[in-house]
């Protein structure tokens, strides 16, 4: 059987001067919490919206393959794709205080999707929506259902953008930073839910996020983005353990570790910034931040598999 | 809402009694309105009568005051022209402003909503210049050259429509279109950009990423937030449309209270001027109230 959600050298570009995502690939399984970490414009909102095909005006995608319960989503029309956005595959994103609509109260919002994807009743859609806001820990589902977006807080509105994204079940959900824009205690809160229902909807989940600590806790694979392109893929365990892409060398150097640090020791930083990258750039990304790099960086880099399943982005032996 | 009433309320209530007192006081500053009233080749004596028999003589803040009262209860005085209570030549010719403003607004707003919407679905396209080229045109248009030119092609050389005269539905089509050209640019322009604005929004993207159709991204989740500022502003040029129908009702020959109004400024009939200022004044007002409370309807982040 294929993969939930399969993508194979997705390129992304924003008219002619920016390539934003440049052949990236990564596999979601079904049941699995893909973790897609990277620091800021490195690609990751970009490749989840490629996936979902809600790029902004201009952008365009190419993919060798981008399949989803193997059916090949780049032969899909807008009227196909919309079938499954909602219904197969939801996402939730990382702005909760404007993803709702201010005009329409929580309840309408919601029950819309399952009327529109599987021609529910108002009636049987708001029991639905009641049930899943009470999953996603909301008290007084009946009240929150009657009110609009304003009348609720950040947190308790990303819960309601999760609940939303479950009304028709779906097989894969992405989640882009969907706890950047929460204070702390909320963000635990967000997370525990997630991985709670991911485990027991049997849910495909593509996680992106910045926050190393997130990753250990709740994903099955990690893929590290750099600079377009994914540069060190692997189960989690794996990872953390044996990390052999110099940036994600520097990425887990920069997570302090409760009893690991020692009190004079600085917390690791990977100096410079993620460069631009236009069109026809060749070799490593990384290179000009790069402790190990040399001259042969610039030509086109070999991916080189350090065990089963895990594979890296770069020259260096494993 | 029940504090945002009554704020609205005092508000417009500030709003009427400014605008009664303008009304007086512009009026006075006309010239000596004795004078013009007995005409040019009235005498001392004549002027000095008229000036006695219509309370002329009085202090003017005697006159203000009186005046203001009996507004208040309903009595906007009697007019000098046509020896008839004001109110109620007021209330013989406000249909026809009222259908002549009504038509210019359903005209204005069936034509340019659906173009803002076009424009800004085809934002950059020559489809959104050539509207917006059009609106800037209409914006810089006088109403009064339109009607002109409506009447000679489609009232003189197709023989359309009647071009004067208040007898059938007929006579209102050429007016309200000229009418309704002028809030057609304000409100394209509005429409579009308030289209453009909130289908650049993080809620539209969550409306794609639901699935929904086209037409309800569009207009359901779209346009409800655009059409706030346009419903506002769609209010507030009824009320420009009922002021400004003083020329077109001109120009078409419709006897309404603009043409009411024209008349009395030519024959110094000062009552009826007055009057229709404040009434046009208080129907504004009363638009103005209309528009938030409809904003309120359809944002539900100003019921607090």
């Amino acid at each position: 059987m294929s993969a939930l959600l399969e993508v194979e050298q997705l390129e992304v570009g924003f008219g002619s001067r920016t390539s934003a995502v440049r052949g990236t690939s990564l596999t979601v399984e079904r049941g699995e919490t893909h973790c897609l970490v990277g620091e800021s414009g490195c690609g990751k909102s970009v490749t989840a919206l490629a996936i979902m095909n809600l790029l902004a005006r201009g952008g365009y995608r190419r993919a060798r393959r981008l399949s989803f319960q193997g059916n090949d989503l780049l032969k899909l029309d807008d009227r196909g794709m919309a079938r499954l956005r909602g219904n197969a595959m939801a996402m939730i994103f990382q702005e909760p205080m404007t993803s709702l609509n201010p005009a329409y109260t929580v309840g309408s919002q919601m029950t819309e999707v399952l009327r529109r994807h599987k021609g529910a009743s108002q009636r049987a859609a708001t029991d639905r929506a009641a049930d899943l806001l009470a999953r996603v820990g909301i008290t007084a589902p009946g009240l929150r259902l009657g009110q609009f977006p304003h009348q609720l807080s950040g947190g308790l509105r990303q819960r309601v953008m999760i609940a939303m994204a479950l009304m028709c079940d779906p097989q894969l959900l992405i989640a882009d930073e969907p706890t950047t824009a929460l204070d702390v205690t909320v963000q635990a809160q967000i997370l525990r839910l997630l991985a709670e229902l991911q485990r027991d909807l049997g849910l495909g989940m593509l996680l992106i996020t910045h926050d190393l600590g997130i990753v250990a806790r709740v994903a099955t694979r990690v893929s590290v983005m750099y600079a377009g392109e994914v540069v060190e893929s692997a189960a989690t365990a794996q990872l953390f353990a044996d990390p052999k892409h110099p940036y994600t060398q520097g990425l887990l150097r920069c997570v302090p570790v409760p009893g690991k640090q020692r009190q004079d020791e600085p917390l690791g930083s990977i100096p410079g910034t993620v460069p631009r990258i236009d069109p026809g750039f060749e070799g490593c990304g990384f290179r000009e931040r790069c402790t190990f790099a040399d001259a042969s960086c610039a030509h086109a880099v070999p991916q080189q598999t350090a065990a089963p399943g895990h594979d890296y982005l770069c020259r260096l032996a494993p | 809402m029940l504090n945002f009433l009554t704020r609205r309320l005092i508000v417009a209530f500030l709003v009427a009694a400014t605008v009664m007192t303008l009304a007086f006081v512009l009026t006075r500053l006309s010239g000596d309105l004795a004078t013009s009233i007995a005409g040019a080749n009235a005498t001392q004596a004549d002027i000095e009568a008229i000036r006695k028999a219509y309370g002329l003589d009085r202090p003017v803040l005697t006159q203000f005051f009186d005046w203001v009262g009996r507004a208040l209860t309903g009595d906007l005085g009697n007019s000098y022209f046509f020896q008839t209570r004001v109110s109620t030549l007021i209330a013989e010719r406000m249909p026809v402003t009222l259908t002549l403003g009504v038509t210019g607004l359903v005209i204005a707003l069936f034509v340019s909503i659906p173009l803002g919407i076009l424009a800004a679905v085809r934002e950059g396209t020559s489809f959104d210049r050539a509207v917006q080229m059009v609106a800037l045109l209409g914006q810089a248009m006088p109403s009064f050259w339109l009607g002109l030119l409506l009447m000679i092609t489609f009232g003189l050389q197709l023989g359309w429509l009647p071009i004067s005269g208040t007898g059938s539905w007929q006579n209102f089509v050429m007016p309200g279109v000229v009418l309704a050209f002028s809030a057609i640019p304000a409100l394209t322009r509005l429409t579009r950009a308030g289209m453009i604005q909130a289908m650049g929004s993080d809620y539209i993207r969550t409306a794609r990423a639901k699935g929904l159709s086209r037409a309800s991204i569009l207009l359901k989740h779209a346009l409800r937030n655009a059409a706030i500022p346009v419903v506002a502003i769609a209010a507030v040029q009824l009320g420009f449309m009922l002021g400004g129908s003083i020329v077109i009702e001109q120009v078409f020959a419709l006897h309404g209270v603009g043409f009411l109004a024209w008349e009395s400024i030519a024959k110094n009939d000062f009552p009826v001027v007055q009057a229709v200022v404040l009434v046009l004044a208080v129907i504004y007002v009363a638009l103005t109230m209309v528009a938030d409370l409809m904003n309120a309807v359809l944002d539900p982040r100003l019921r607090v």
